[in-house]
């Protein structure tokens, strides 16, 4: 007999909520509009502007994200923008930035079906990202062979030729295991390293104390098997590389991510059709909400915020003036809140209370806020705890606008439906807001808003929306109206001629830091996080259908760690971290090995696991360690009676 | 210098068709060939993302110096190819298919179905009252699907979209032989026990209604579904980053079914179950 | 891949027999499947969902290909069953009196009652035939034929006896001047220095020193065709084949021999086994094959036990395996693969799904099997009796051999004689014998009786005429005359048979054998068989004419738009019956 209860599904907001003696009560427009202007204002004269913080939302379009970062930095005057990339692929564009100057993936869905050879590591594409697997498949059907890197035995997994089963938190070791053997085994692509990277001679002695026994060991993972897919991706003619949250979500994601570079770099798998590098994103426009500068330290078009000249041409189109510097990102800003300096945020279609690590911690860091905006379809966990509410349009279906997929292409998302009566349109509601607060914002369209984007941005300028929609999508970089570009990224690597060849590519002798919330008597299982095919993050889209694939959250462990622990499947057990206590059933699932255990955490409202994952942080990009949290799990006490 | 992917050259064949002297693409298909010259063959298990199955026999066509017609879904042209679309041959065998698919059938929700018969004067009851046909009770296991397999004519579309052709699951196949045989599960087990991942790209390439949304289902069956009052409005998936093109059809402001399209690059027609139904949390209103 | 499994696991004694096939994949589905089906009868859920588990296979996709073959049951049935053959042959010779009394005696057929209606099983020599099979540690089966309903009755309640050791019979057995049939009834067909003794193995060593193009040009000279139905050029399928670059090339003989009257490939396999697997060798050898299969239908008992021993004979002498004869490089091995109940397999594409683990249906062509056949690869099927002419070429010559035979069919050719006829058998004759002396050869109708139809070349063949005894049996004769000489079947009716009854076995029989592919055929043979019933019945749907009409038009539309030669065929022997025989007139009187 299950306690839970099943998860109601979240019925859309029509009317504007405010905060009066403690309390949401309905309000007109007008009120919940000058309210939450008055809030923005009051906080900005009293700390200034970066006392304010705008979390910008990866499922809206690109057109919102542009306005939303133009909103924080010409209306506010602070560069304190980011969204939810932070808990998952900030590390990915942040390592992605740093070697080759732009943070997306650099190939085709195309040119994974074209390829010899993929590695998947950290990623159960297969029910995570299904329609990409497809093109996988397509590949591996036609005889392309299939390595994966993974904890857990996934559905992913199974259909490898190889997996690479490493103990949670040894990404570097493996990749650095992996690079040692290419390099021993003359298997470097001299050519491309001569030509197109720096920082070899430091990456070789970085990596040498990785032999294949050496790394066996810290990883987990058979000699025999590393050196495999060692040679196998050094002598494929066309390798890709993809990973997702397994490699970001840790307290030291950017370096995961150089990790996995630096195997490119050292055999050339980038910047030639077939061979890449892909990070696959978790939402629907993670990469548009970053390419649209919706992040602290980029402005649109992955243009340096630190770039003086490159702040001046911002400033000058918008009558604005925010500085030339990087702003917090989501990480800092939750930061921010708990030392007193940010007091006020405006949150649109994000759900922090829920979906970040450790998530009792950031409910008390929203509720220190003097002014909370949540500008949203549904009365989230986190829109509870706003001062001011505000009914949104739901972005892919009830607006006019594009999003940027895996694959960096623009694609055309479309009005189908008219919002409910009350929900109005994020752009419109910004601007409302940024009227109130003296700018001269005029309405504009999804259209407008994205021909002021091209004129700004150089890799969007020639995407106009009429080509948009006859070509099916454009891939970025797209500077003219009049050709389209090769559909990977960085061939200039390749140029002879070196000032087309540009900034050459850096190698990164990373170190190997084992995950923070360490093993130990007390918590001695390794807690790691991820998706199922039919459900979505928190669960606030995904639980509106009835699915005959859905569980609930369980508690997934190995056959041998039931027996050990006494459990059985179904029963409800304990399961404590350093940080906090929650109970869930136990599911045996055989794809997992003794000390490891997996839960998901798309039902926070039955089990919310985010209270007892741990919120350490990647530095360089702010991703919490979401896939190793140290736990134990204990038998409930048999009721009686 | 980096090289670009352009694709394998291309010759041009020539052939007659129908007597005019034609050129298409080495490669193409006859179908491909009368497309191009702007003929319609009728099809039914020709599907724009999948591998001719050539199992429905409606598109054959005569080939000089063949001894059977040919399915031109699959026949691919050679140079100096004579065929004919429309001889006393080619209309007699497309005339007593759809009658033995008709006779057998319910053929009630299969597009086209009715303006090729009349076109080419089937008559489908001309078996008589008596004749076999597949009808059986209508299948409804699950929240998302409805299988009405007195509908299906076994053209396999949703065994290939099902198997290695694109979503590699592999719940249904082929069972059975003959005029018995059919679409299954494993022991016919119901869907909820299959391998079933529910992301409809079966139904998305099922031409006669035998396979179908429950929601489609429903509202046909209370009398509600009205695809006159349809819009189609393609847009972007809200789940995961790949991006995936859903077509939302959208009766009365409420989305009633969804589907892809099959151009697009990025899922040549296939969804999975989130994209193919978790659309109804916009909708809780 | 990433299989979902049905939540059942197997019995104990079905863990044991699959788990044997650890390590393998989806090609032995076919051998697992009669790994369960010999151990314990049946397929369960927990069988087949071990058996996807082992090998890799979706449960779906198992269940769509245990489904497809009729000797497989998928619902319990008791380890022992009789199959009775109600086919052409046997109907002619009391096959539906034996059904009436076991139907009186045991219940209707049925797993309940123990024994069930089958298709030819290719013993029509021994008319009326029953084959029964008994699961179990070790499975037994047993040949009842000729049988009587007594004999089937107490093998149902006591069990079959192990195979027996019965030699195959041909009537001229040891006559002069044979060579197909030389060593058939005469030399012991278990002993490779018997087959040694008597010429084996002297063909493969001239094949050795010919070298492959040496080989394909004596066959192509030879002009040797296909024996199987479709009378292509042996020499021309291997030459294409050699020529592909792709490897490896797989060579598959065609021992499904499954057309209702058929029995000649089941007399060699039982009488010369070594010829089967020496002649197998030469063709591998010659289209650069290093792998054979020997697909034999699942009703061919003996001859499968016969050619288990002598391909293992072969290998103990090197005969197989590797460097064969010492010839350096040369490795050729051969794998039995066992039918389950499927005429259609014997299409030379839909043999290759069934060794592949698929469901047996024929594959579009083009692509051609010398292109892209078995596993995608570039495949040579013979027939058997087309293989083993391949020896008597190579040792007497293709000059010699020519002279055997008529200017366009050269060489030897057996028939299979059955039905209304004295001595019933396989029979050698040069092409170009007539239809007349070949049934006085064996004796014609019995005494007292009358000729009234010969059907020629099997249900997929057609009839003629007592008028039309003069026909030479060759390919091109038959043609001209409008008939064919398919897989060599001569069915004698005399003027006791009932032809109504024999066309709705053949309407039936094509029914029950179509795969279900392609419309023209699923439908059309089901319509067919409706429309005879009608026309045999006297019922009308409105007048016979239109019943005729509507016969006509199904027919036509199979024979232009199946996709393989069964649909095509499906309406031949029923046409030909209305047209050459008058039955149209007779229907509709």
């Amino acid at each position: 007999m299950s306690r839970r209860k099943k998860t109601e599904p979240y019925v859309r907001l029509t009317q504007p909520l405010v905060r009066d003696a403690g309390v949401l009560r309905p309000a007109t427009w007008d009120e919940a509009l000058d309210k939450a202007a008055e809030g923005f204002r009051r906080n900005v004269a009293n700390g200034g502007p970066d006392a304010f913080g705008m979390f910008s939302c990866a499922r809206a379009t690109n057109e919102m994200n542009y306005m939303a970062q133009k909103f924080t930095r010409a209306v506010i005057g602070t560069n304190n923008v980011d969204s939810c990339n932070r808990t998952c692929h900030a590390p990915s564009v942040a390592g992605l930035a740093k070697v080759f100057g732009s943070g997306g993936g650099t190939s085709s869905y195309q040119e994974i079906e074209d390829a010899d050879l993929i590695v998947l590591w950290g990623s159960n594409a297969r029910e995570a990202h299904p329609i990409f697997f497809q093109h996988v498949l397509r590949a591996v059907n036609k005889g392309a062979k299939l390595y994966v890197v993974d904890p857990r035995l996934t559905s992913t997994g199974k259909w490898a030729h190889g997996w690479l089963r490493l103990k949670v938190g040894t990404d570097i070791p493996l990749a650095h295991a992996i690079a040692r053997e290419i390099i021993a085994s003359n298997l470097t692509n001299m050519s491309f390293v001569e030509r197109a990277t720096e920082g070899f001679q430091e990456f070789v002695k970085a990596v040498e104390p990785w032999t294949l026994p050496v790394a066996e060991l810290e990883t987990g993972v058979p000699a025999a098997l590393i050196r495999e897919l060692a040679h196998a991706y050094a002598k494929a003619d066309r390798g890709q590389l993809s990973w997702t949250l397994g490699i970001t979500e840790h307290h030291n994601g950017t370096n995961n991510v150089l990790s996995l570079i630096n195997l490119s770099l050292l055999t050339g798998q980038v910047g030639r059709y077939g061979a890449g590098l892909n990070p696959l994103r978790g939402q629907n426009n993670v990469q548009g909400g970053g390419d649209m500068g919706a992040i602290p330290d980029r402005l649109p078009g992955f243009q340096d915020i630190t770039d003086p000249s490159v702040a001046k041409k911002f400033n000058d189109a918008w009558g604005s003036n925010f500085k030339a510097a990087k702003g917090w990102n989501l990480t800092q800003m939750l930061e921010a809140m708990e030392r007193g300096d940010m007091t006020t945020v405006y949150i649109i279609g994000e759900n922090p209370v829920q979906s970040e690590a450790d998530c009792e911690h950031t409910i008390k860091r929203l509720s220190n806020l003097d002014h909370v905006v949540v500008q949203d379809i549904f009365l989230t966990k986190t829109a509870q705890l706003a001062h001011v509410v505000l009914p949104a349009a739901a972005a892919w279906c009830e607006t006019d606008g594009t999003f940027t997929n895996s694959e960096r292409r623009v694609q055309r998302v479309r009005k189908a439906l008219t919002p409910p009566e009350g929900a109005r349109d994020d752009i419109e509601i910004m601007g409302e807001i940024a009227t109130r607060l003296g700018a001269d914002w005029q309405h504009k369209t999804g259209q407008d808003v994205w021909d002021e984007l091209r004129s700004l941005s150089p890799i969007h300028t020639g995407m106009t929306y009429d080509r948009l929609e006859a070509l099916g999508g454009i891939q970025w970089p797209c500077p003219s109206e009049d050709s389209l570009e090769p559909s990977f990224l960085h061939g200039r690597l390749w140029e002879e001629d070196p000032v087309k060849r540009g900034m050459p590519a850096t190698f990164s002798p990373v170190p190997h830091s084992p995950p923070v919330d360490e093993l130990t008597n007390e918590f001695p299982f390794r807690l790691t996080t991820g998706r199922r095919l039919d459900s979505y993050n928190t669960g606030v889209q995904s639980s509106g259908f009835e699915s005959p694939l859905r569980m609930g959250e369980t508690l997934d462990l190995c056959p041998q760690d039931a027996l050990m622990l006494g459990v059985e499947a179904g029963e409800e057990v304990a399961i404590t971290s350093r940080r906090g206590q929650i109970q869930a059933p136990v599911r045996i699932d055989d794809g997992l090995t003794p000390g490891l255990v997996f839960m998901t955490f798309h039902f926070p409202d039955e089990i919310d696991v985010n209270i007892i994952t741990i919120e350490a942080t990647c530095p360089i990009a702010g991703t919490a360690e979401y896939k190793a949290a140290a736990i134990r799990i204990d038998k409930l006490p048999v009721k009686v009676g | 210098m980096t090289i670009v992917e352009i694709g394998l050259p291309k010759r041009l064949v020539e052939l007659t068709l129908d007597g005019e002297s034609v050129r298409v693409p080495e490669g193409a298909t006859i179908l491909d060939a009368c497309t191009a010259q702007g003929k319609s063959i009728p099809t039914l298990c020709y599907g724009d993302t999948l591998k001719p199955a050539n199992a429905c026999r409606v598109c054959m066509v005569e080939v000089e110096g063949a001894r059977t017609l040919v399915p031109s879904c699959s026949r691919k042209v050679e140079p100096g190819m004579v065929v004919r679309t429309d001889s006393e041959r080619t209309r007699h065998s497309r005339k007593l298919v759809l009658e033995l698919l008709g006779s057998a059938t319910d053929l009630s929700t299969t597009p086209h179905v009715d303006e090729w018969m009349s076109a080419c004067g089937a008559d489908p009851a001309r078996f008589g009252p008596d004749a076999a046909t597949v009808a059986q009770p209508i299948k409804v296991d699950n929240p998302l699907y409805v299988r009405d397999l007195g509908k299906c004519i076994m053209c396999y579309k949703c065994v290939d979209a099902c198997g290695d052709q694109w979503q590699n699951t592999f719940a249904i196949s082929v069972a059975g032989r003959g005029f018995d045989s059919r679409i299954s599960t494993e022991f016919s087990v119901p869907l909820p026990e299959s391998a079933c991942v529910y992301c409809g790209n079966c139904i998305e390439v099922c031409p006669t209604g035998a396979l179908s949304f429950k929601r489609e289902h429903d509202k046909r069956e209370d009398g509600t579904w009205d695809e006159e009052a349809q819009t189609q409005t393609t847009t972007i998936c809200t789940f995961c980053g790949v991006g995936c093109n859903l077509t939302l059809h959208v009766q009365d402001n409420e989305i009633v079914k969804v589907t892809s399209p099959h151009e697009s690059t990025v899922t040549h027609g296939n969804l999975c179950i989130k994209g193919r139904f978790g659309w109804q949390h916009v909708q809780n209103r | 891949m990433d299989l979902k499994l049905l939540d059942v696991e197997p019995s104990e004694a079905e863990r044991v027999v699959v788990d044997l096939f650890t390590g393998t994949g989806r090609d032995q589905l076919l051998p697992a499947l009669h790994a369960v089906n010999d151990r314990v009868g049946w397929i369960s859920q927990g069988a087949l969902n071990h058996i996807c588990r082992v090998l890799h296979v979706p449960p779906a996709e198992a269940y769509g290909v245990a489904s497809f073959y009729s000797l497989f049951s998928l619902t319990e049935r008791p380890a022992k069953i009789v199959h009775v053959c109600v086919d052409l042959a046997c109907q002619v010779n009391g096959a539906k009196a034996l059904c009436d009394r076991l139907t009186d005696e045991l219940g209707p057929a049925g797993a309940r009652s123990g024994w069930l209606r089958s298709p030819c099983l290719g013993v029509c020599e021994k008319a009326p035939a029953a084959l029964a099979f008994e699961a179990g540690e070790v499975a037994k089966e047993q040949l009842l034929a000729p049988t009587h309903a007594g004999e089937v009755i107490a093998v149902a309640a006591g069990g079959p006896s192990p195979v027996d050791g019965e030699r195959a019979e041909v009537p001229q057995a040891g006559a002069a001047g044979l060579r197909l049939l030389k060593r058939v009834g005469v030399v012991d067909p278990e002993s490779l220095d018997d087959y040694r003794a008597t010429g084996g193995y002297a063909a493969l060593r001239t094949a050795l020193l010919l070298g492959p193009s040496g080989v394909i040009r004596e066959v192509t000279d030879a002009k040797l065709m296909g024996r199987g139905g479709a009378a292509f050029p042996t020499g021309r399928k291997w030459d294409a084949t050699a020529r592909r670059p792709v490897r490896p090339h797989y060579l598959v003989c065609n021992a499904d021999e499954s057309e209702p009257g058929t029995f000649k490939d089941r007399l060699l396999m039982e009488g010369d086994p070594f010829a089967v697997i020496e002649s197998m060798t030469i063709a591998g050898f010659a289209a650069g094959c290093s792998r054979g299969y020997l697909y034999l239908r699942g009703e061919y008992p003996r001859a499968l036990h016969l050619l288990r021993n002598a391909i293992a004979r072969a290998r103990e002498r090197n005969f197989l395996g590797e460097n064969i004869m010492g010839h350096e490089g040369f490795s050729f091995d051969i794998e039995i693969r066992r039918g389950a109940g499927a005429y259609i397999c014997g299409e030379e594409t839909a043999i290759f799904n069934s060794i592949e683990g698929f469901r047996g249906e024929p594959r579009s062509k083009p692509p051609f099997p010398v292109e892209s056949g078995l596993f995608g690869k570039p495949t040579v099927v013979n027939n058997v009796e087309t293989l083993v002419n391949v020896p008597v070429i190579l040792t007497e010559g293709c000059e010699a051999y020519t002279r055997i035979g008529t200017e366009a069919s050269t060489g030897p050719k057996l028939f299979c004689l059955s039905g209304n006829v004295s001595r019933p058998g396989v029979y050698e004759v040069p092409f170009g014998t007539t239809l007349g002396e070949l049934l006085d050869l064996a004796g014609g109708v019995p005494p007292g009786r009358e000729l009234r139809a010969v059907l020629l070349g099997g249900a997929a063949g057609g009839f003629v005429r007592p008028d039309e005894l003069d026909l030479p049996l060759t390919m091109e004769d038959a043609r001209a005359a409008g008939t064919t000489l398919g897989s060599g079947v001569v069915l004698v009716l005399d003027d006791t048979a009932d032809l109504g009854s024999f066309l709705l076995r053949i309407a039936a029989f094509f029914r029950d054998e179509s795969c279900g592919q392609c419309v023209p055929c699923r439908i059309g043979t089901v319509r067919q068989e409706e429309a005879m019933h009608r026309l045999v019945g006297k019922r009308p749907l409105s007048t016979s004419a239109e019943d005729l009409q509507l016969l006509r038009e199904v027919g036509q539309v199979m024979r232009d738009s199946s996709i393989c030669g069964l649909g095509q065929t499906a309406w031949n022997a029923i046409e030909s019956a209305l047209d050459r025989l008058g039955y149209a007139e007779e229907a509709a009187s």
